[in-house]
């Protein structure tokens, strides 16, 4: 009995804060403006506007999640190599503690027509480039916020995995990269399930960084769900794409997880 | 866990320290009680030394709250709790905040420099018969350009912005009423048009300035143009002031066509306490040589007739703030056009963001 009253204060949690809200958004996503049950947010979500935006929404959550990965995975492995790890770690880390505004505005100076980056160029002989409100500025900034969360998972497999396999390859004649590709990747993959979608996941519903430093020419579902609670006040239409979203991410995590739930910071 | 449990009872000490230590300091210092006003408005909208000597006028103190948008403003009077005896929201938010009950009837009566008010700004749409609200300051939504970068070109009308010179010139303000309405504007529609061709209409001509636009902004966009990001950029009013003030360069322009006038105005929301304070408060600011100060100090334009007497010349004779009658009477309040209207202005909006070079 005493191990049952123990669990409450987790299934009222998980009823309050997971639950219900779920249950409110899908409640919500049959009700159209004037507040009439109807299914005229689903049939909107389905024309070519808000495919689109889907469309738009998964290719940048992709890009940012394949360019992350690619750059984090050689740091992490570089990372178990140093002597210093754990302030290395430290460093990689520190920037996830600033506010995520205060790094967007940082950026809106670097990459302004007279910031640090075009001053740069100027010197290099490159000369002025726009780079704010471009796919790359956008892409760019999103792969720094991210990477952190893609380094960790990764570190940490690799760090849990037991170098004498490495020898072992190396004794029975594996080269560097037969060895990469055979022993270390798929031993790290958990990692790299979980760094994937600490970093897919969030990109999938960006909406701040779309407005400041893509000054709203990339357009993702995030920046519509805002739009519609906040300004139109069609929270229906925007429960009906939360719902979407919801579904997205799931099925994400379906595909990519499996039982065991890499390593996760 | 002994450690944790004396930090955690350590942090609830400093807490409640903290609250009593400010309580006695305000009562110390006369706040508190009946003979408080609570202010609630947009930061650096008013001239401090007006604050100081209402205070001194009426030995009532003054507590000064900020908000930065109609949004934040309205949910903390929703939700009550804290005591607000003045507040001051946009012409749209009355009307909501109308509807939602959130507002206290003014008493005439009790504000006889009501009379000062130009009669353009009384008895309009969003509060007819100004039961709820009194005009604080009013201005328009136009065009901010720096004339250095765009060669001494001269911009005059809102057709001027689809010139193809200025590509990848121009930011926008993230807003669809102002947007949409810039298009219906240059296409010599009403601002509050409800036509759906029309708005198509608006929408494609939209479409079509896409290559000139650089990006559609929020408030970074006054950071962006006085640092000289682009060239031009459709902003409100006010903000125009403030920027021009930070850049030389910069200039602003009521569009030929009409535009959108906009009202920042008085009103006493349900949370009040000090309904006659309030009252007080409200009638001081209109006193003609009061507003004419507080116009002086923040920049905006006044909607009291009195206080333009009291103006330097070279305030009230800027067009570019004061404009003359004859484009005033293009100058159009927005309309509440109710909820499913105000969703299809938005979903233009949106589809013309998604639009691509």
């Amino acid at each position: 009995m005493r191990r049952y009253a123990y669990a409450i204060p987790y299934w009222l949690w998980i009823g309050l804060f997971v639950i219900a809200p779920i249950i409110l958004i899908v409640y919500y996503s049959f009700f159209d403006i004037e507040g009439h049950f109807s299914l005229v947010n689903y049939e909107t979500f389905f024309t070519p506007v808000y495919l689109r935006m889907t469309f738009n929404s998964f290719w940048y959550a992709f890009l940012i999640t394949a360019i992350s990965l690619l750059i984090a995975y050689p740091t992490a492995y570089l990372l178990t190599k140093t002597k210093h790890k754990q302030l290395w770690l430290l460093l990689i880390i520190l920037p996830t503690w600033v506010n995520l505004l205060l790094k967007a505005y940082a950026f809106l100076g670097l990459f302004g027509t007279y910031g640090a980056v075009n001053a740069l160029f100027e010197a290099l002989g490159i000369g002025t480039k726009q780079l704010l409100f471009t796919d790359f500025s956008f892409v760019f900034v999103s792969v720094y916020i991210f990477i952190p969360f893609m380094i960790l998972p990764i570190f940490n497999a690799l760090e849990k995995l037991n170098p004498s396999l490495i020898d072992a390859a190396r004794d029975l004649g594996a080269n560097e990269w037969t060895t990469f590709r055979r022993v270390i990747f798929p031993l790290t993959l958990d990692g790299v399930k979980a760094g994937c979608q600490a970093v897919f996941i969030p990109s999938l519903s960006l909406f701040m960084l779309t407005r400041l430093i893509a000054g709203n020419r990339v357009i993702t579902l995030g920046t519509a769900v805002e739009q519609h609670f906040l300004v139109t006040q069609n929270w229906g239409m925007g429960a009906t794409i939360a719902v979407f979203l919801m579904i997205a991410m799931a099925s994400i995590m379906a595909l990519t997880g499996n039982k065991k739930w890499g390593v996760r910071q | 866990m002994k450690k944790v449990v004396s930090l955690f009872l350590l942090v609830w000490l400093v807490a409640f320290s903290l609250l009593y230590v400010t309580k006695t300091i305000e009562s110390s210092k006369g706040y508190g009680g009946n003979n408080t006003v609570t202010i609630y408005n947009w930061g650096d909208y008013i001239d401090p030394a007006l604050i100081k000597k209402f205070e001194k006028e009426t030995g009532l103190k003054v507590i000064y709250q900020t908000f930065d948008s109609n949004e934040a403003m309205m949910t903390k009077i929703a939700q009550g709790g804290t005591t607000f005896d003045v507040a001051v929201p946009s012409e749209y938010a009355i009307s909501k905040m109308k509807e939602e009950g959130l507002l206290l009837p003014i008493n005439h009566a009790k504000i006889p420099n009501l009379r000062y008010i130009d009669e353009r700004f009384l008895n309009l749409s969003f509060d007819p018969g100004n039961q709820y609200s009194i005009p604080y300051f009013w201005g328009t939504v136009g065009i901010v350009y720096n004339r250095a970068l765009l060669g001494g070109k001269e911009i005059t009308s809102w057709n001027d912005l689809w010139d193809p010179a200025f590509k990848n010139q121009i930011l926008l303000v993230d807003g669809a009423r102002e947007i949409i309405g810039m298009a219906l504007n240059s296409l010599h529609y009403s601002l509050n048009d409800t036509n759906k061709t029309h708005l198509q209409q608006a929408k494609q001509k939209l479409d079509a300035l896409t290559p000139n636009v650089k990006a559609i902004v929020g408030d970074e966009i006054k950071m962006l143009l006085a640092n000289e990001e682009a060239a031009i950029g459709i902003v409100w009013s006010g903000d125009a002031a403030e920027i021009m003030w930070e850049n030389e360069r910069l200039d602003y322009v009521i569009p030929k066509e009409g535009t959108n006038l906009w009202f920042d105005n008085m009103v006493i929301p349900k949370t009040a306490k000090n309904i006659e304070g309030a009252h007080q408060f409200i009638n001081f600011m209109l006193d003609p040589k009061n507003a004419a100060q507080n116009a002086e100090y923040v920049g905006y334009s006044t909607p009291n007739k009195k206080a333009l007497e009291y103006l330097p010349k070279e305030i009230v004779e800027d067009e570019r703030f004061y404009p003359s009658e004859q484009l005033a009477n293009k100058l159009e309040v927005y309309e509440n056009l109710g909820k499913s209207m105000l969703a299809y202005y938005n979903e233009l909006f949106l589809q013309f963001k998604m639009h691509r070079k």
